[in-house]
């Protein structure tokens, strides 16, 4: 098990550093004098000397994404061009931010679909199936940003159920204020998943309640409803686990978006502001950190799996 | 006879909805099980033998549902029973066994948790139950019950598996056991075991048993009396030896004869068949549902229904001439045969392909495994060779080498008509590869199912002999026929059709390119036995036709009796017997084809001794030292070459004329031992 764990670190570590590599040469192949754009038409040449010089742009591309490397993995971030601060300063709060909407996103969406799912599969055929599976890809058909809108007009605006804005104004800031706020952009969010994690969940299920196994333990004398407690659920949800995973890139996306529109000054928003300014800096450490949160969430549902999956367990700890 | 029956089925219908439609499969069947008795029911797939084991347990599929008559346990109709009740039953009276052990325990619990639930449900603590649990996987003869508690399904063999189920089921102590094919798939030697098990311990606990299954040699073995479903109706009904012996509805007349049984041979006897296949689920009849695909029909038999008429004591059949029964007339090819065969004697030509030194080693799991150790053997032109053992055997591998599916190690040689030919397939020229065709066990997935049948056997046609695109069309169609695959279903996709036409279908494309070698794995071995014995009439006159050579792969002892000429006996890659079909089944036997021999329960009712085989097979990674058979070979012990056994591997040594064996007693001391 060990083994195998380290094995899908080393692969994951691996990754990373290809998106780096890759990120890098994009950003500085790019067509444009990144001095001239910042420093803009009236710069002298000293200027723009001095421009690269600050920033490194001067030496050689090798060295360059040498040096870029050394210093992420020293934690150092970089500067970031438009605000010329470091990129750290700007990027680890908005990360706060929406690791906070991105977990209040998960708790809601998780459960509630795999409930969904499970009701769906247990009930196959009939109309709450229908109305689960069917409303649940039309809605994940609408992407987030128009689901954020229509729920800010809808349920904020002319209900007045949930706040507007994701964030509370100063001086209001208590857990539950803040979590109460970021409801609405978690059900944008929630809307636009359910449907395939819901749907995957109910396969999982409806092939359980199929199985061999199934069938043993109601001849066995269980009845139907223990039978799916202690049978089936286990077995149905190793596949889903692995799916949510496979979301978190949606997730990430999605919350992007619903920052945006939600005003909300996380991860999102800054990217989108680098992106709007060219701040290649800002963008670099964006996407690096964008690939290891999705490696990392890949690596803990490859673990995860495995740990529940007395086959795969096995075999890995051979 | 006034005791109360364990289980009574009453007029009991049954029927599927599909596509909207209820679509009858049970009609009107009866029958009762006394205490202690075991019943048997038989009949071709998809008459209904599943659906009545499962409505015994009042478990149908979502779309299944009893329409009419009851069912009686212990004199209460379940039928009516509410959920609760059906599962107090089920956890303190009624268990089941089914096909497929290993998919029958839930992959993720430990086998011990899944044993211990049975008794958890009846109010025993966990620890208690655990306990109990090893007890009970010490009844099925399990050797380390401890152990095995703790793993999990994967990790156990198949028959290791079925007993842990068996275990399962009679851990409540029930008054009815339901055995649905409980050792299909299992090999040989592993069924006989767990059939041995059942039979003691019913003699134990004298529990009642339904037991379904399509050999009819187990269900002779295993049952006081027998029931004959056809189309969903109870045919025949009797005890068994009453109903084996004197078959009195022309089905079961039919279905006894199409088996290989024993001491029949290709040279000498034409298999029967039954015309025709079994109606469709749901057909309506006015008549006998047998009418279609009976050779003594008469008009009466489509107008109106036979009832149930005594043949002798309790012996029953639902049949208007049921004492012509046994005068039916054989199936018309057969009389064909009969002219035919007087002319063109059975002979072997001289030798086509040889075979050398193979061997291949696997890598698994940074192990070395040597699952092929050095197999020579030969084939002549027209000659069928047989290839039986235990699963792990090596006889797909053997297969596999040879066609160059997989390379040889260094040193294997496999030529043809003298010629050494390239170790792989994608190495070997058109003609070579057209030479050597298979034909596997299961049609569906072999045959693209996008394709038309024509499609499918003019694509190989094309590939092999380069025809033109009309030519091989052309030629298709012309080998379709001569399979006997009905010009209309030509342009039918393989779902269309019945396994039986899938695999003619398959057949007609391994000789696509005028082989002269067919490999048959296990080609039969999914279907019914009267669709069986029409494929191994076509495979025979095939033979006689092109002179073509089969290699034939079958754990179906008689299948391979009846088709070979010649039979290689395999034990962990190697072959420990190797001569004529008359040699290799007559004796003198090497003791593990004698082992082997004796656990095929006989299905002529005649009691073999059965010779056991001790332990389990050994894994090919790690072989015994000495003859790889010797820590289960059943002459080892008190033979006087125990030491040898065990230290030196025997060499292949001619015994007899053409008659190999790898072992270290001298022939005649086998013989002697064996008489
Ligand atoms: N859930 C289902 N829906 C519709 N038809 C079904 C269903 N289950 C079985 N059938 C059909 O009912 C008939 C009887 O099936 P059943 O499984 O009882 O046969 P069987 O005698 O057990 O066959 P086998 O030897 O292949 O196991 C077949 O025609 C089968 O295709
Ligand atoms: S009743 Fe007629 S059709 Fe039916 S089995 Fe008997 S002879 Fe054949
Ligand atoms: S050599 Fe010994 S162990 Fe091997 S088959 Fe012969 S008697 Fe048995
Ligand atoms: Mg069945």
């Amino acid at each position: 098990m060990k083994q195998y764990i380290l094995k899908r670190l080393g692969l994951s570590v691996i990754t990373v550093f290809l998106v780096a590599v890759i990120v890098f040469f994009l950003t500085h192949i790019l067509p444009g004098n990144v001095a001239r754009q910042y420093l803009g038409r009236g710069a002298t040449e000293e200027d723009l000397v001095e421009f690269r010089r600050v920033f490194g742009l001067d030496k050689p591309l090798l060295s360059q994404l040498f040096i870029w490397i050394k210093d992420l993995l020293q934690g150092d971030l970089g500067t970031s061009m438009q605000y010329r601060g470091p990129v750290a300063d700007l990027l680890l709060p908005a990360i706060g931010y929406s690791s906070k909407l991105a977990g209040v996103a998960f708790f809601l969406i998780v459960p509630i679909s795999i409930f969904g799912g499970v009701i769906a599969a247990m009930n196959r055929g009939k109309k709450i199936d229908r109305v689960i599976t069917v409303g649940g890809l039309s809605a994940a058909v609408i992407p987030e940003f128009v689901w954020a809108i229509v729920l800010v007009l809808t349920v904020g605006v002319t209900f007045q159920i949930f706040p507007v804005t994701a964030f509370p104004e100063e001086g209001n800031r208590g857990v539950l204020n803040q979590i109460w706020h970021l409801i609405l952009p978690s059900i944008s969010l929630l809307l636009v998943l359910f449907g395939y994690i819901a749907r995957i969940a109910r396969a999982g299920v409806i092939e359980a309640l199929e199985s061999d196994y199934m069938r043993t333990a109601v001849l066995k004398g269980l009845s139907r409803k223990k039978a799916v407690t202690k049978h089936v659920l286990r077995n149905a949800l190793l596949p889903t686990i692995a799916v949510i995973a496979s979301q978190v890139p949606y997730l990430i996306g999605g919350l992007i978006a619903v920052e945006i529109v939600f005003n909300y000054p996380g991860f999102g928003t800054i990217l989108k502001g680098a992106v709007d300014a060219r701040d290649y800096a800002v963008l670099q450490s964006g996407v690096i950190i964008s690939s290891l949160v999705i490696v990392g969430f890949q690596l803990i549902a490859d673990i995860l799996f495995a740990l529940l999956n007395p086959r795969i367990r096995q075999k890995v700890s051979e | 006879m006034s005791e109360t029956p364990t289980l009574e089925l009453r007029n009991l219908e049954v029927a599927y909805t599909v596509r909207g439609i209820d679509r009858q499969v049970l009609r009107d069947v009866s029958f009762s099980i006394a205490p202690g008795e075991a019943y048997g029911f038989v009949g071709e797939s998809g008459c209904g033998k599943s659906t009545a084991a499962f409505a015994a347990m009042r478990y149908l599929p979502r779309n299944g549902k009893i329409t009419g008559g009851s069912i009686l346990f212990e004199g209460n109709n379940i039928v009516d029973m509410s959920d609760g009740q059906v599962s107090d039953l089920r956890r303190s009276a009624i268990s089941m066994v089914y096909q497929n052990p290993a998919t029958a325990l839930n992959p993720t619990i430990r086998v011990g948790d899944q044993v211990a639930e049975v008794f958890q449900l009846n109010g025993v603590s966990k620890s208690d139950a655990l306990a109990m649990a090893e007890q009970a996987l010490t009844r099925v003869q399990i050797a380390d019950p401890i152990q095995v508690l703790r793993r999990y399904a994967h990790q156990l063999s198949g028959g290791m598996a079925q007993r842990v189920v068996i275990a399962m089921a009679l851990a409540s102590n029930p008054r009815l056991l339901v055995m649905d094919e409980p050792t299909t798939g299992l090999d040989a030697t592993v069924e006989a075991e767990v059939l041995d098990l059942v039979r003691e311990l019913r003699r134990d606990t004298g529990t009642a048993v339904l037991f379904i299954s399509h050999n009819l040699g187990v269900i002779r073995h295993m049952c006081d009396r027998v029931g004959v479903l056809y189309a969903g109706a109870l045919v025949e009904q009797g005890a068994t030896a009453d109903l084996f012996n004197n078959p009195s509805h022309p089905y079961t007349v039919g279905l006894l004869r199409c088996i290989p049984r024993g001491g029949l041979h290709k040279s000498t006897d034409r298999l029967d068949t039954i015309p025709g296949t079994p109606p469709a689920l749901g057909t309506k009849f006015d008549g006998c549902v047998f009418a279609a695909r009976c050779a003594l029909a008469e008009d009466k038999c489509q107008s109106s229904q036979p009832q149930m008429v005594t043949i002798k004591g309790n012996h029953v059949a639902r049949c208007f001439l049921s004492d012509k029964a046994s005068s039916l007339p054989r199936s018309a090819e057969q009389i064909e045969f009969a002219s035919q065969s007087a002319t063109t004697a059975h002979e072997v030509g001289e030798t086509l392909l040889n075979v050398s030194h193979l061997s291949k080693v696997f890598t698994q799991d940074g192990h070395q495994v040597r699952v092929i150790n050095d197999v020579s053997l030969t084939l002549g032109v027209g000659e069928t060779l047989g290839l039986v053992g235990e699963s792990g055997s090596g006889k797909t591998t053997i297969a596999k080498l040879v066609l160059g599916l997989t390379a040889p190690e260094e040193g294997g040689v496999v030529s043809l008509d003298g010629k050494g030919l390239a170790k792989t397939l994608n190495r070997r020229d058109v003609h070579d590869v057209g030479a050597m065709q298979i034909v596997f066990q299961n049609p569906d997935q072999a045959l693209n199912r996008r394709h038309s049948v024509t499609r499918i056997v003019g694509r190989a046609v094309e590939r092999l002999r380069s025809f033109s695109v009309s030519e091989s069309i052309d030629r298709a169609h012309e080998l379709l026929s001569g399979m006997r695959v009905e010009a209309t279903l030509h342009s039918a996709r393989p779902v269309q059709l019945s396994g039986g036409l899938k695999q003619r279908v398959a057949i007609s494309r391994a000789f696509a390119g005028a082989p002269q070698i067919v490999v048959c794995d296990e080609p039969t071995s999914a279907l019914d036995v009267s669709v069986q014995a029409a494929i191994l009439n076509l495979l025979v006159d095939l033979q006689k036709q092109d002179k073509t050579s089969f290699i034939f792969i079958s754990h179906d002892l008689g299948v391979v009796r009846y088709i070979s000429d010649r039979i290689a006996v395999l034990y962990l890659g190697r072959v420990v017997e190797f001569g004529s079909s008359q040699r290799v089944f007559n004796g003198p036997f090497h003791p593990y084809t004698e082992a082997l021999l004796s656990s095929v329960p006989n299905f002529d009712g005649s009691i073999r001794k059965r010779i056991p085989l001790t332990g389990v097979v050994p894994s090919p990674s790690n072989p015994p030292s000495g003859c790889v058979l010797n820590p289960r070979c059943p002459r080892k012990a008190g033979s006087g070459y125990e030491t040898l056994c065990e230290t030196e591997e025997p060499n292949l040594t001619e015994v007899e004329p053409g008659h190999f064996m790898r072992c270290h007693i001298p022939v005649a001391k086998l013989k002697q031992l064996q008489s």
